[in-house]
């Protein structure tokens, strides 16, 4: 097992500087999740830890030791591709045993290593298939094996779930869960999914075109996330984004006006999670133009004075029809108040907008 | 619905039907018919006979040594060049980042220079004279005396180098592509898993090369064993016939000295190995693997 550092680590590709600058503390045993948008550097993030790409600057630490230039070879990483990337021509042992054909180890031990990581992820029944003549999540298991056998110190799984079906991934997603906890190892988990990430991981790492945004637990990123861009990624359906003016203590968004004290004037931007604004008899007026069944709940567009909102109603049933006019109530602890000008949240910078809100 | 599957069929396959038998189907039985006949240089027919084959079998002296030529011929051309050397071009040429397209063409040009050109090349390298090329480097670097000449003292040898020289091109083409298929996922998991450059071209290039090597190995033999224009520009199937392989040979039978009938006889013995070694190329390595499977069904 080991403790994973990168220090103002940096990887270029000729010309084009995918991660300007990362530092990263990732403890022993723990289990992450590598969230953030298509192209921001996730797989290249888990490629320098594996010892496939080389980093370009910075030092990369595992429990101390600089591994920078370390072959891929002497890290000992397991580590599970998006594609899984078996190898199509051998037979399930065979795909499972190739890692130990580079360690020495004796011949029984191998056997013996590879039955046992076969039966972890119950590939046991289908040693002598190839590939292709697995479904998709019995490659995934085999891949797993694969990353597993070798004992690794450190397990990197890149969007391993993404190909799945629904059931499937749920099912997969609490054996991963569980098979961390058993066997203690490091893991980074990449993903797109931030259900995946925040039902599996300890602490969330979500990355933006190279950088790291914010790191916390599930929580931290939902209920506290530090810039508008961490609010708008985390949650589903999502986040409300007003755009507001601070104007001498008084806050301006759309119609409404609400005092705000001790921020200075320029625009800001309001969070409000659909989940947490109900309709009700007082707060915004509004006008339900869009009703959305999405199984246990009803996600409904409104048009208001502040402008389009949408709020999330949990129950099965469509309790507000198009056109009818009500109102929108929310709790101002959850309000979220973000600077325009960088992008980050203020802390404890609460209001009352529905108070003093008047309808057009 | 049946009868819009045999339409099917007609429409489809028929166009390439026609031409497979006129040009393949064809040539073969009337091959054969020739081959139990008395024809020679006046194209009359006058009886069947197996006169011909009587003589292959027992009257032609020169055949055994024909036959033997065209096995070492055939074999280390295939052997060094167009399997072997082919592959490892193939190898360094995708292994090096760049540089490897240049590489590819160098060897490219001999196949696509006309065959008269190329041969007038070699013979400019390799003729017996003090200004060719192998004597101007012999002589003036390594300090022989007498000139050297090749043509006429190891003809073999310069037929298999100047056919593997082209060759190894086409084993180079097939290969390259084969292994440019290769998923990089598959390169990145055998380094993670630790294997070294060596381990990853045994096990991950290797396995996806057995088809293409298969193929490039029966096209070639088929082919090296049916032409002989380069042998007959460089060196005429000589000195005396030591260069004559059983193509030319058949050739010269033929054509030149007109027994129609005996070259026929002769090139049914090469044309009955090509058919078994593509049908059992077929059946044993299951050579399916190779072509795709239709990507529309036609009902
Ligand atoms: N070999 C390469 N050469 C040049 N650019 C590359 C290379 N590999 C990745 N990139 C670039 O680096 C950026 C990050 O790629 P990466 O594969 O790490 O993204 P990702 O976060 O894993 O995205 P996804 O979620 O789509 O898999 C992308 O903009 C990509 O175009
Ligand atoms: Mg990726």
């Amino acid at each position: 097992m080991a403790r994973i550092e990168f220090k103002n680590i940096e990887k270029r590709f000729d010309d084009v500087v995918v991660i300007p600058g990362m530092d990263l503390v990732i403890n022993d045993g723990e289990f992450v999740a590598l969230l953030g948008p298509s192209g921001c550097g996730k797989s290249t993030s888990l490629f320098m830890l594996a010892g496939i790409y080389l980093p370009s600057g910075g030092d990369l630490l595992f429990d101390e030791h600089r591994v920078n230039e370390v072959e891929a070879r002497d890290r000992n990483v397991g580590i599970v591709f998006q594609s899984y990337a078996l190898y199509p021509h051998m037979t399930v042992r065979d795909n499972i045993r190739f890692p130990l054909r580079f360690k020495k180890v004796p011949d029984a031990e191998a056997k013996r290593r590879v039955r046992e990581a076969a039966e972890l992820v119950q590939v046991a029944e289908l040693m002598n298939r190839r590939p292709s003549q697995l479904s998709g999540g019995q490659q995934q298991r085999v891949a797993l094996a694969r990353a597993l056998v070798k004992d690794p110190q450190l397990l990197l799984l890149d969007e391993p779930l993404s190909n799945l079906d629904a059931t499937l991934r749920l099912t997969m997603r609490t054996e991963i869960k569980a098979l961390q906890e058993r066997l203690g190892v490091t893991t980074i988990l990449v993903t797109h999914d931030q259900l995946e990430a925040t039902t599996m991981a300890d602490r969330i790492i979500c990355m933006r075109e190279g950088e790291i945004e914010q790191i916390g637990s599930p929580d931290d990123l939902y209920l506290r996330p530090e810039t508008l861009f961490v609010a708008g990624f985390i949650g589903s359906p999502p986040i409300n984004i007003l755009h507001g003016q601070v104007d001498s203590e008084k806050l301006r968004v759309g119609e409404a006006v609400a005092p705000l004290v001790g921020v200075g004037n320029g625009p800001f931007s309001i969070g409000l999670r659909p989940e947490h604004l109900e309709f009700g008899d007082s707060g915004v007026p509004a006008r339900v133009i869009q009703t959305e069944p999405m199984g246990r709940e009803i996600l409904y567009v409104a048009e208001s004075p502040l402008g389009l909102i949408r709020v999330l109603e949990s129950g099965s049933q469509v309790n507000h029809r198009i056109g009818e006019e009500t109102r929108i109530a929310f709790d101002p602890s959850n309000t979220l108040l973000f600077e325009e000008a960088t992008g980050r949240r203020l802390d404890g910078a609460h209001f009352h907008l529905n108070t003093t809100a008047r309808a057009a | 619905m049946r009868n819009r599957q045999i339409t099917n069929y007609i429409v489809f396959l028929g166009p390439a039907g026609v031409i497979v038998l006129l040009f393949f189907v064809m040539p073969v039985l009337v091959d054969i018919g020739i081959a139990f006949t008395d024809m020679g240089r006046d194209l009359q027919v006058t009886k069947f006979t197996l006169r011909n084959f009587e003589r292959a079998f027992t009257g032609d002296s020169r055949l055994p040594k024909v036959i033997s030529l065209t096995f070492i011929y055939v074999f280390f051309t295939l052997a060094i060049f167009n399997v072997t050397f082919g592959l490892v071009l193939a190898l360094t040429t995708t292994a090096i980042p760049k540089g490897g397209g240049f590489f590819r063409s160098v060897w490219l040009m001999p196949r696509m220079s006309p065959s008269v050109v190329y041969i007038v090349l070699w013979i400019w390298a390799v003729h017996g004279g003090e200004a060719s090329l192998v004597n101007q480097i012999a002589m003036n670097v390594f300090g022989v005396e007498k000139p050297l000449d090749l043509l006429s003292n190891t003809p073999v040898m310069l037929i298999i180098l100047s056919n593997g020289f082209i060759g190894a091109s086409f084993g180079m083409i097939i290969l390259t592509s084969a292994i440019r298929g290769i998923p990089d996922h598959l390169f990145y998991a055998a380094k993670a898993d630790g294997a070294g450059s060596l381990s990853i071209v045994r096990h991950i290039v290797m396995p996806a090369l057995r088809w293409p090597l298969t193929y490039i190995t029966i096209w070639q033999t088929l082919s090296l064993l049916v032409s002989f224009e380069y042998i007959i520009l460089l060196t005429g199937g000589g000195p005396f016939q030591d260069t004559t392989v059983y193509a030319l040979y058949v050739y010269r039978r033929t054509f030149q000295s007109g027994q129609y009938a005996y070259g026929a006889a002769l090139a049914l013995f090469l044309i009955i190995p090509g058919i078994l070694i593509a049908i059992s190329a077929w059946r044993f390595t299951n050579m399916q693997q190779l072509l795709q499977r239709p990507r529309i069904e036609v009902q």
